[in-house]
């Protein structure tokens, strides 16, 4: 009887845990499956090097690299300013400040990390899109620039707190050492700390990657939209995700348009998979104990 | 020695700003936030739909909706979650099985939200014939919130000393019996804490139900869970994005931003403040 409840007990946990592998592949096929049939019309070296982007004309085309472009621009804009932001900030709480600092921090930077995108995209429109517009004397707010400050701003706790959890698993002893030899704060920071945490920083900046190059409802609501290549930073900007969002309400299920929305879809998953994977594997591994 | 300690105190200064500059940044932001969405709450907004095309009337239907579908995500979610969590702390065998499993957690944990909603379009709206529905919805949800309840859940039996473990089972207690009465309730309140953390997370969520759940609008409330349903999150986008009289709408938006944030950030601070005050309180 009572091995009988083990067996049991057991097995629900197993049938449950089976239930992520079936998630994650029935992501993985239901993309691949609605996006797959468009390569029977478009050839895939034409979907990935075309910038022809016009999936409603008659003649309709799609080639996505104008919105590979947006989503690459405005993920390194957004990383530009959380690299150095997220970065100082984590290297002064961890190295620099008191205990006290760092006990207020840590819940801060967590509770941050909580705030919804869509509540930055809303300040980025209606704040700091027309201020920008007014400043630079634009005729729209809405471009890469504004985009790549919020975003920036947006994944900063991401960075900032991985990249203290790697600072502060350096060993005690190696500052220990920098400082008596005579070696200044800043010298200790910059040649024996930082390069200890190395593997635990760039993997804190390829999650902040990941997660900028999949953020959807603030580039929809701030970077503009318009499907060509920028030229300059004050351009707007289409970026892969919020040409899914934005066009899936106006597509037909089954249509060619709906299919290259798919498509998209599989393209962003193979990048943000690389990256995450890359950032789990290779270099946040030894951080996590 | 002079610019040694020059480059020193330029050096600490740089990161010192760098948190100065963040810091006032999200400090702008959020007054913004508080400051704008003050000035449209009161209680009609958070008691009334809207009325006249979005320009005046308040959102208590999205308030509603939110509180649904974030309900129903978790209720979906926390089961599959916590047995899961149990079986990669206690059972984890077979190796190679329990190496997959970790890969497909940390994968869903990458996702971009904007293909779960694809993913929750194409199965449970097309597919299952769901339609646009708060179960669809929140179904989607549940699946993005697995990984994050999974993790949290795993983490809180995993700081459970192994003696406790070892204690129960030297006493003849059976695996299953130290697993329930033990480990469980040990972990339990850490376990609520991640649970309470993630529903910040659902609740802000606005790609996933883009597709599956959310309307513009409706003056109804969701009889069931194949209704359609308005959330706060999408209502936001949908003010800034739709309609056509800006300056009635961003005042509302900026409000409902307000509930949101009030909402998010309230329970996530509970959740922080009562695992500080676990650790505290800890005696092993």
């Amino acid at each position: 009887m009572n091995s009988y409840k083990e067996k049991f007990f057991k097995s629900i946990t197993y049938i449950a845990s089976l239930f992520t592998i079936v998630f994650l592949f029935g992501i993985i096929f239901s993309i691949i499956r609605e996006g797959l049939p468009l390569f029977r019309i478009v050839s895939i070296k034409e979907f990935l090097f075309s910038t022809q982007w016009y999936p409603t004309h008659d003649e309709a085309e799609f080639g996505i690299l104008t919105l590979i472009v947006g989503s690459v621009y405005v993920t390194l804009g957004a990383l530009s300013i959380a690299i150095p932001l997220g970065l100082g900030s984590a290297i002064f709480i961890s190295e620099i400040a008191g205990h006290r600092l760092r006990e207020i921090a840590k819940p801060v930077i967590e509770l941050l990390a909580g705030i919804p995108s869509v509540v930055y995209g809303l300040f980025g429109m209606a704040f700091l899109a027309p201020l920008v517009r007014q400043w630079f004397g634009l005729d729209t707010g809405l471009n890469i620039f504004t985009t790549s400050i919020i975003l920036g701003v947006m994944i900063v706790p991401i960075i900032a707190s991985m990249s203290e959890d790697a600072i502060s698993t350096v060993p005690k002893n190696l500052r220990e050492a920098s400082l008596a030899l005579g070696a200044t704060k800043w010298e200790t920071i910059t040649r024996i700390v930082v390069p200890a945490a190395k593997s635990g920083i760039v993997g804190s900046i390829l999650l902040g990657f990941g997660r900028a190059i999949g953020e959807t409802m603030l580039v929809l609501m701030v970077a503009g939209g318009s499907a060509h290549i920028p030229r300059s930073i004050f351009q707007s900007a289409r970026p892969m995700t919020s040409t899914i969002a934005a066009e899936m309400g106006e597509t037909v299920v089954g249509d060619l348009h709906y299919r290259s929305l798919f498509a998209i879809a599989v393209v962003l998953f193979i990048i943000t998979c690389v990256s995450n994977l890359v950032s789990e594997l290779v270099f946040l591994k030894r951080v996590k104990r | 020695m002079t610019r040694r300690k020059l480059s020193n105190t330029i050096g600490i200064g740089c990161m010192g700003m760098m948190l100065i500059v963040t810091t006032a940044f999200l400090v702008i932001f959020l007054m913004r936030i508080f400051y704008k969405g003050f000035s449209v709450l009161n209680w009609d907004f958070i008691s009334q739909p809207p009325k006249d095309a979005m320009t005046t009337g308040g959102i208590y239907p999205a308030m509603v909706g939110t509180f649904w579908l974030t309900t129903l995500a978790i209720l979906f979610a926390l089961p599959l979650g916590l047995l899961t969590a149990i079986y990669l702390n206690s059972y984890g065998r077979p190796v190679w099985l329990m190496r997959i499993i970790r890969i497909s957690i940390n994968t869903l944990a990458g996702i971009p939200s904007i293909i779960y909603g694809l993913f929750g379009m194409a199965v449970f709206v097309n597919l299952l014939r769901m339609d646009i529905s708060m179960l669809a919805g929140a179904l989607t949800l549940a699946v993005l919130v697995l990984p994050i309840i999974i993790n949290a859940s795993e983490e809180a039996l995993r700081s459970v000393p192994e003696d406790f473990r070892d204690a129960s089972l030297a006493l003849g207690a059976t695996e299953r019996q130290t697993i329930l009465r033990i480990l469980i309730p040990t972990a339990l309140p850490n376990i609520l804490t991640g649970v309470v953390l993630s529903i910040g997370r659902v609740a802000g969520e606005t790609a996933p139900i883009m597709f599956t759940a959310a309307t513009f609008y409706t003056r109804l409330l969701p009889k069931s869970a194949f209704d359609e349903v308005m959330a706060l999150p999408y209502h936001i986008y949908a003010l800034m994005t739709e309609g056509t009289n800006a300056d009635k709408q961003v005042p509302i938006a900026y409000g409902t931003a307000l509930i949101l944030l009030i909402l998010v950030l309230t329970i996530s601070a509970l959740a922080i403040f009562i695992r500080y005050r676990i650790r505290k309180k800890r005696k092993w």
